[in-house]
């Protein structure tokens, strides 16, 4: 990775007016072991939208977010985050992962998680510094965390434990975030908490995917939805997406048919 | 054996054996430091797949230096032959995860002990050559550090060096990658090249270790330190070095040992040493070890057994009184405890005990008559009422019904510090609760004792 030359790449595009969409996806399939998991999917979200990506288990949520941070192999399909690749544009996207992709029992405090948000713009071999530090140690401020720094993750509660991976990724001041689930069995509290943080990243212009599993609250938080069942059913501001319609259509019919077919077009 | 020649032995002061102990003892803090990555990253059997699988290169480097006549012992051909097997059985392991469904353990049994019992074969081989003799390949598999020389040292000195170095130098970057991949590769750090340079550096180790301690028995250097420390630490900084001197400490007393009684093998000694450290670490660890674990559970289960003894007297004072606020007599008689809980005699006295040491209650009188001091007054009043804080709590917030609302309490009221208790207050405050009463009333009937 050369750090210095991507940060200056970074810049150059984030000087670019910003008319260009935040994300966009074009084409996009990606299969495990052969079986298609996410079926050409096209999206297109503008900037600084709070976007809720929903859809029932096995929709390929999670697949799709991590698809476009070449984090597995497509099939097929392009992705541009602010219209460069994503390799490109790193610098500019913050990833919160899922909170169980992670072992807790890690020997490492709150404030050395957060300052891994920090890792990419030191670049190789260089120390965590007092600067990371106090860096890291803000973003927990953030998210009501200051006085659990030095604390081993284990240590930390379901929610806390999320708030740190949002920590994380907010130590990076990326524009476009993904995050993976972040309400998945959290407190009120810390639910609170992120929407605040949500709003707060919204109001600075950045633009924020959220695999989300509650349907009830999709309109309440996210004024951009996107209906998912291995392909896209819909997407668009909330208010218009998120009808029964469209809610019957990803959660209802199994789509058995489509997934066959398409099952055996990969094998054959 | 006498006190002189273990002196001179622990010492370093004979030449040879200075030479074989530093040797083990660099090899130890390497593996261990390595060792506490490879733990982390969770690839522990890797290790075990990589050593077994040195053993045909072994032979191959043999046989072809036997072939094209030259020094048939030397041992840089013979490691290189290590090398380039045993990365061959790694590679054999992902390439078989990648391309079919067998799982990854699955993969490097199969790959294990295929590597290994070629390499079984081919010594067999060896042995029927008329050139040269085998003699001493046997110590890759057991580990002879006997059977060293001089250049064979400075060889072993250089890449554990190496490894050690690497391993502090890339600290930052190995700690992210066995801590959080996904995040690691979505911040452009390439994945699968640094655990490349793991593998790599594991695989130098492991050759670096089979003369002093034998393939089969490398993997236990490399995990057992990284082990052990973990009980001592919550810290991956504080981890490595530790790591690594429990990794050299296991491979100087080893080494030592056999030095001193030269039958038994280095390699078995140097890992039965890891072995104690880490039987030590397990219950004595002062993070996670067994010992205090227990510690902890018996002082929380003796401070929940305390408080239910001081509510429980509180509340039987409470039922004498008309009024709460004008608890002030302090004596209770025992038996009025029994049957206020699910708690035997000996239960109660122990409690009793344990109050009276921390000055809560006053010696027991003859006719059993418990009498509680001011402070343990004060402590009771304090108990009750988190207790009824919490239940209350539970009632409004959380919908527990007000019959099972006690037991509910009971577990949780115990661990409430005095942030939670002055955040249920400013949430009581609209119930009215509170009012002036110090201590409110219980919202469920209590259940008298015998």
């Amino acid at each position: 990775m050369n750090a210095a030359y991507e940060s200056e790449e970074a810049k150059v595009v984030s000087s670019e007016p910003s008319v260009t969409d935040a994300l966009s996806v074009r084409d996009l399939t990606v299969a495990y072991h052969r079986k298609p998991v996410i079926w050409d999917i096209d999206l297109t979200i503008p900037r600084g939208k709070l976007v809720a990506i929903i859809g029932p288990n096995g929709a390929g949520k999670s697949t799709l977010i991590k698809a476009c941070l070449d984090l597995i192999a497509r099939s097929s399909g392009e992705v541009k985050v602010f219209d460069s690749l994503y390799s490109k544009a790193r610098k500019r996207v913050g990833y919160v992962p899922q909170r169980e992709s992670v072992d807790w029992d890690f020997p490492v405090s709150a404030l050395d998680v957060v300052a891994m948000g920090i890792y990419g713009e030191l670049g190789w071999f260089r120390r965590v510094n007092k600067r990371a530090r106090s860096l890291a140690l803000q973003a927990l401020d953030r998210v009501g965390l200051a006085d659990y720094a030095e604390r081993q993750i284990s240590q930390l509660s379901g929610g806390q434990q999320q708030r740190t991976f949002l920590a994380r990724a907010l130590v990076q001041d990326a524009d476009i975030y993904f995050m993976d689930e972040p309400f998945a069995a959290v407190d009120a509290a810390t639910e609170l908490a992120i929407v605040e943080l949500l709003k707060d990243l919204q109001s600075r212009g950045k633009t924020c995917l959220v695999v989300h599993h509650d349907l009830a609250t999709v309109t309440e938080y996210f004024d951009w939805s996107v209906l998912l069942n291995m392909r896209v059913v819909a997407q668009g501001p909330t208010e218009t997406v998120f009808t029964q319609e469209n809610l019957r259509k990803t959660y209802g019919a199994k789509l058995s048919l489509f997934s066959e077919a398409a099952e055996k077009l990969m094998l054959g | 054996m006498d006190g002189y020649d273990i002196l001179t032995v622990l010492s370093l002061r004979d030449y040879n054996t200075r030479l074989v102990v530093l040797c083990t003892l660099l090899l130890g803090c390497a593996c261990g430091m390595i060792g506490s990555f490879l733990l982390l990253r969770k690839r522990s059997l890797m290790g075990d797949t990589l050593s077994h699988a040195t053993l045909p290169g072994v032979g191959i480097a043999f046989i072809i230096s036997v072939l094209i006549g030259g020094d048939e012992k030397s041992l840089p051909l013979l490691l290189a032959g290590a090398t380039i097997t045993g990365l061959l059985g790694c590679f054999c392991v992902q390439f078989i995860c990648h391309n079919s469904r067998i799982k990854d353990d699955a993969a490097m049994g199969i790959v294990l002990s295929v590597f290994f019992g070629a390499g079984v074969a081919l010594l067999g081989i060896i042995q029927t050559m008329p050139e040269g003799s085998a003699a001493g390949l046997e110590s890759f598999i057991y580990g002879k550090t006997a059977s060293m020389v001089l250049q064979d040292f400075r060889l072993l000195a250089l890449v554990t060096s190496f490894v050690i170095i690497t391993s502090i130098v890339l600290f930052k970057e190995f700690r992210i990658l066995c801590f959080d991949q996904g995040y690691a590769a979505s911040q452009g750090w390439p994945v699968k090249r640094l655990d490349l340079i793991l593998l790599f550096l594991v695989t130098l180790v492991t050759v670096a270790g089979l003369q002093a301690v034998g393939l089969i028995l490398v993997i236990a250097l490399l995990i057992t330190p990284a082990a052990a420390a973990r009980f001592w630490t919550d810290r991956l900084d504080q981890m490595l070095p530790l790591s690594g001197l429990v990794g050299a400490l296991s491979g100087w007393l080893g080494a030592s040992m056999s030095a001193l009684a030269p039958r038994l093998p280095a390699g078995a000694l140097i890992v039965l040493v890891a072995a104690g450290f880490f039987i030590f670490s397990l219950l004595f660890g002062s993070k996670r070890g067994l010992a205090v674990r227990s510690i902890r559970q018996y002082r929380l289960k003796r401070t929940v057994g305390r408080q239910h003894l001081l509510r429980a007297l509180y509340e039987i004072l409470e039922a004498d009184t008309s009024s709460v606020e004008s608890v002030t007599i302090r004596a209770v008689p025992f038996r009025q405890l029994r049957g206020r809980r699910t708690w035997s005699d000996a239960n109660v006295r122990s409690y009793l005990k344990h109050s009276y040491q921390l000055g809560l209650i006053e010696a027991i009188t003859k006719k059993d008559l418990i009498l509680l001091t001011e402070a343990g007054l004060a402590a009771a009043v304090q108990v009750t009422r988190n207790h009824r804080l919490w239940e209350l709590y539970l009632i409004e917030y959380a919908d527990v019904a007000a019959s099972r609302v006690d037991r509910d309490a009971d577990t949780l009221e115990h661990v409430l510090g005095g942030k939670i208790v002055a955040e249920l207050e400013l949430k009581l405050q609209r119930l009215r609760m509170a009012g002036t009463a110090l201590v409110p009333p219980s919202p469920h009937p209590i259940q008298p004792g015998d």
